[in-house]
């Protein structure tokens, strides 16, 4: 488990989840050693779900506050994606982290947002947690980009990406953001 | 064979809960992992269980140190693979299985040799590896590398580098510490989250040093900054900076202040708000300052997106604790986010609103609050309430509307916080503010006849007992009272009856018919406890014969009055009489009245929420309370009446002196009581019969009448002595007193804690002080100053002119009248403008003896800073109108 580190004044992330409809984990990190246990980490992911479970943040993000920490989240589909900072946090940062990891998610899975289609092609979800955020620091928040590093192993691996070229995913999936956006 | 991990796009509609994942187990995918052994390896499904196995720590499942390391050992094999897909996720499994230090020696030279590979994507993540799992010692070999990393072309690995910096520096600084010159170049960099991460790395690396970080703020702000994050760093750092240089004393100006404002206009929203959020957080920040941030801030209001709405208005909302007129020009952008669809966003600009509204916008904004109070969370209401309980101490006029949405919210659902935050409130606006005593009373009265909380009925049980009888017909609440008696749990049935006696032992007409309802408790058929049954029986015992006459005095107190004993003493002494048993019955006189040291009153009592529902006897709210608690301790001044004021306390002694003495002024009708606080700070020192000597000698109208010594003083354990002085009644009698502290001091042998037996007379000089005249004014605030000052005779007015003489500004001289009467300034007339030539200033206060004095005092200021004043005072007694011109005339 990453240690998570005190950085005063450098933006941080305590923990990035991606849950399913009923709340069960997908994928998740912590970076912090706020919940050390399995039990303290479920139980926090609990309580965020049941506060958010009926708020519309499919459209926007939305935002709220649990035990002095910021949790922005957004809604796909039967997918329920988190960042959680401290509350002194940016707003807006723990936004754009959350942004770049949904936009990441939906290059990779060209659009399928769903939890069965986060679930096949899981190696690729942990290894986009893996490039956003590393111990709570943040490393790249846009979605092309950490798709772009995240899709490179998949080139000659002959996995669904290959279908189409990587280069085509990304711009059908920009497309469908774009027009998203106007909306 | 186990299921291959990713199913065909075919197989799709059959199951809706199809998962890859379903019936995974352990041991099996344990026993997968032998495949990383087998000489010719199939990188895909090697793939396949290092995903099956991350899924499982993913879940919570833990391996057991046997499991993990068998597992590793196996995954190492896997750097024989040139899988790239493979190797990524022999990556990931290496740093999710937290290998010990002699095994992380196995994969040190693969990652090695992958940080120099010629592919990026290797040395970027072999670095990241190979940071988060080394230690020091590992690091010293690697550390060549790592410095080349961080000025690599590749961004992605000068971050990789960058950001590994930044967690090591938490663990081996020295070695990250001299990676300084290529940090700096790499700040530099066009990337721009190589930007952010050098910027990051290199400020915490030169954080203790003010200088350089003084030096890199002044060269970024002037240079570009390429991304927004980093941009946002700078203006933290900015804002260090400026917190620790503070404001240019001779201009007036703020540092880098041009700079923060100047990213309020940048095009990333992030950078916006960060700026924004930054100059409000300055401290001492002025209102020119603030506009542009708040101006902002105001514009994010009507985002269409939630965070941004959130994000300013939670901002805007700790501004208005400090500034609220700054925020008022948000209030109608404020007022349409009451029906946000976020919640949290709601209550926030509810409660940003309370704190800057004024008094004619309560009425409406109640209206709107209603509606929205219906659906929101317990939590976010008791914000609500208590941001309403503010509201009503700063507009009291307006309690009418105000302990109505009280009332109304009261008798709505909602679980035991929420209802307790109300009744609290309540229960302060009852307090605080005498108009609203009756209404308040029924409220809580309607509230317990249906409250499912026996705490809360027990606690307004007790609250009804102490102002019931006090209002102008107690009668109206007794039904409320006994239907408790009738239909409650024994808990609340006692405390109903003990407060229907305190009713009959106060209310002396009630008497007679209390004792018929008292009679009928006797008859209360609880089994289990009687204490229902007992409690009638003492009361009907002790508050007389049930005649309409007046209770005795000694009875009210001994069956009501507070317990003027500490209760940790009377513990003690209880207890030790239950170990001795004895035939004689337990003596409470016994119980040593000393308090064992003072509790820091004045440093507890900023901050505290009052505790109005504490257990009875409630808790001391303020310090005049503990010290009036302390002071009837003593017998020797039990007769001086009530405690009028009491000073803040004078320091006697210069700071880190071997002795530490403060005095604390008491006022009494006929009497001043000093209490010396004593503090002996030389720990090779034990103090005895502590005394102070006062020489009232230039205070003539004194005259001293007792002394209180302190038995013994240890080291670092305040305590107190008190002086008494006899003083005529009425009159501010004012004086200077010098004081000699006197003491048998005894060695202490530190390594033991023994003192000597023998010890040394010693005197030690403390010096003077005085009492003045606003020690006998009380500062007491009024809401509305020019409904108080019409309301009092203006045959008590006493007007007159006072030169001041030259002074450096108004500010200076209204301070001075200010404190030289001690009263309370009013409606905000303490603060001047700068650079006004005239200003009025209005005061309110208590003068001895309970008399109201208000004052209006009318400052000029001529072209040579010549002051002058007109003092009118109107008070309830003309004779002290006349003696507060006195005060000033002789001040």
């Amino acid at each position: 488990m990453a240690t998570f580190l005190s950085h005063e004044t450098c933006p941080t992330i305590k923990n990035i989840l991606l849950l399913d409809s009923e709340g069960k984990r997908v994928a998740v990190k912590y970076y912090s050693d706020e919940w050390p246990t399995n039990s303290a980490k479920l139980a926090f992911e609990k309580s965020i779900f049941t506060k958010t479970q009926k708020t519309n943040a499919r459209t926007e993000a939305e935002i709220t506050m649990v035990e002095n920490n910021i949790i922005v989240y957004k809604f796909v589909q039967d997918l329920h994606f988190f960042v959680t900072g401290g509350d002194e946090e940016n707003e807006l940062i723990l936004a754009t982290v959350l942004q770049g990891f949904f936009d990441t998610v939906t290059l990779l899975l060209r659009n399928n947002v769903d939890q069965r289609e986060a679930l096949e092609n899981l190696d690729m979800i942990l290894l986009c947690l893996d490039e956003i955020v590393d111990g709570g620091i943040i490393l790249e928040t846009d979605g092309s980009i950490i798709a772009g590093k995240v899709a490179t192993h998949s080139i000659d691996d002959g996995a669904p990406l290959s279908e189409q070229t990587i280069s085509q995913a990304l711009a059908t999936a920009r497309e469908h953001l774009t027009r998203s956006l106007l909306k | 064979m186990a299921q291959p991990l990713v199913k065909k796009d075919d197989d799709r509609d059959e199951e809706a809960d199809y998962s890859p994942f379903l019936g995974i187990e352990k041991g099996a995918v344990l026993q997968d992992a032998r495949v990383f052994n087998d000489p010719q390896l199939d990188a895909r499904r090697c793939s396949q269980v290092i995903t099956k196995l991350l899924y499982l720590l993913n879940q919570g499942d833990s391996f057991t140190k046997v499991e993990a390391t068998e597992v590793f050992f196996a995954v190492t094999k896997l750097f024989q693979s040139k899988d790239n897909g493979l190797r990524r996720m022999v990556y990931l499994i290496i740093k999710d299985l937290s290998p010990s230090a002699d095994e992380v020696i196995i994969v040190t030279s693969s990652l090695m040799k992958d940080m120099n590979s010629r592919t990026d994507m290797y040395r970027a993540n072999a670095i990241r590896v190979l940071c988060r799992i080394t230690d020091g010692t590992l690091l010293t070999q690697i550390e060549r590398y790592l410095k080349q990393a961080i000025v690599d072309k590749n961004p992605v690995v000068a971050s990789a580098a960058l950001v590994s910096g930044i967690h090591l520096l938490q663990t081996t600084p020295e070695i990250v510490k001299r990676w300084s010159n290529e940090v700096q170049e790499a700040v530099q960099s066009r990337a721009a989250l190589v930007q952010f991460h050098a910027l990051a790395l290199l400020h915490q690396i030169r954080q203790n040093d003010r200088l350089a970080v003084s030096k890199l703020v002044t060269s970024l702000t002037k240079g570009t900054v390429r991304s927004p994050l980093a941009q946002c760093l700078l203006i933290r750092y900015t804002s260090q900076v400026i917190r620790e240089t503070g404001v240019n004393s001779q201009t007036g100006d703020r540092p880098f202040y041009d700079y923060l404002e100047s990213c309020l206009r940048h095009k990333a929203e992030m950078v916006i708000f960060e700026a924004a959020k930054a100059i409000t957080e300055l401290s001492n920040v002025t209102t020119r300052e603030l506009t542009p941030a708040i101006t902002v801030l105001q514009l994010l209001l009507s985002s269409s997106k939630p965070v941004l709405r959130f994000a300013a208005v939670r901002t805007l909302n700790k501004v208005a604790m400090t500034h609220p007129m700054a925020v008022t020009n948000c209030n109608i952008d404020m007022e349409s986010l009451i029906s946000d669809q976020n919640r949290s966003i709601a209550t926030l600009a509810i409660t940003t609103l309370l704190k800057t509204g004024n008094e004619s916008s309560v009425d409406r904004l109640m209206k709107q609050i209603t509606n929205f109070m219906s659906d929101i969370a317990d939590e976010f209401k008791i914000v609500v309430v208590e941001a309403i309980r503010s509201l009503c101490l700063k507009f009291p006029l307006k309690y009418r509307s105000l302990m109505n949405f009280l009332s109304n919210i009261l008798r709505e659902e909602g679980g035991f916080e929420y209802k307790k935050a109300i009744v609290d409130s309540i229960v302060i606006l009852i307090r605080d503010i005498p108009d609203a005593k009756e209404s308040g009373l029924l409220h809580l009265c309607e509230f317990i006849e249906d409250c499912e909380f026996t705490y809360l009925s027990t606690q307004i049980l007790h609250f009804l007992g102490n102002e019931g009888p006090k209002t102008s017909d107690p009668s109206k609440y007794i039904r409320y009272i006994y239907n408790r008696v009738i239909l409650e749990n024994a808990t609340v049935r006692a405390s109903a009856v003990s407060t229907l006696a305190k009713f009959g032992a106060l209310v002396d007409s009630l008497k007679p018919r209390i004792f018929i309802l008292l009679r009928r408790c006797l008859f209360d058929n609880d089994d289990e406890v009687s204490v229902v049954r007992d409690r009638a029986t003492l009361y009907l015992n002790s508050l007389g014969d049930g005649s309409v006459a007046e209770t005795d005095k000694d009875v009210k107190e001994f069956l009501f009055g507070s317990l003027d004993i500490p209760l940790t003493n009377m513990e003690t002494t209880l207890r030790n009489y239950a170990q001795n048993p004895t035939e004689e019955p337990f003596d409470i006189d016994s119980v040593p009245r000393e308090v064992k040291s003072l509790p820091l009153v004045e440093k507890k009592a900023p901050g505290k929420k009052p505790t109005p529902l504490g257990p009875p006897p409630p808790a001391p709210t303020s310090a005049s309370d503990a010290y009036e608690r302390i002071l009837s301790t003593i017998p020797e001044f039990a007769n001086f009446g009530k405690l009028f004021k009491s000073s803040v306390p004078v320091e006697l002694t210069e700071a880190e002196t071997e002795y530490a003495v403060n005095v604390v002024k008491h006022i009494f009708d006929h009497h001043v009581v000093f209490q010396y606080n004593c503090t002996n700070t030389i720990p090779e020192q034990l103090l005895e019969n502590v005394t102070v000597i006062v020489d009232a000698s230039e205070a003539e109208e004194f005259s001293e009448v007792g002394v209180k010594p302190l038995k013994s003083l240890p080291y670092d354990t305040p305590a107190q002595t008190f002086v008494a002085f006899e003083r005529p009644e009425g009159v501010p009698s004012v004086g200077k007193f010098s004081n000699t502290l006197r003491f048998t001091v005894k060695e202490v042998d530190t390594s033991t804690g023994e003192a000597e037996d023998d010890g040394v007379e010693d005197e030690y000089q403390l010096e003077d002080f005085e009492v003045v005249a606003a020690d006998y004014i009380l500062k007491v605030g009024v809401s509305n100053f020019r409904n108080a000052w019409e309301s009092m005779d203006p045959d008590t007015e006493r007007v007159d002119e006072y030169g001041l003489g030259p002074r450096e500004s108004l500010v200076e001289a209204v301070n001075a009248v200010i404190s030289l009467l001690g009263l309370q300034p009013c409606e905000g007339t303490e603060t001047v403008p700068n650079n006004s030539r005239s200003h009025t200033c209005l005061l309110s206060g208590v003068y001895i003896g309970n008399v109201k004095v208000l004052v209006r005092l009318s400052f000029g200021m001529d072209s040579s800073k010549e002051v002058a004043m007109k003092l009118a005072v109107r008070s309830d007694d003309v004779n002290v109108s006349e003696a507060l011109h006195e005060i000033v005339a002789s001040g």
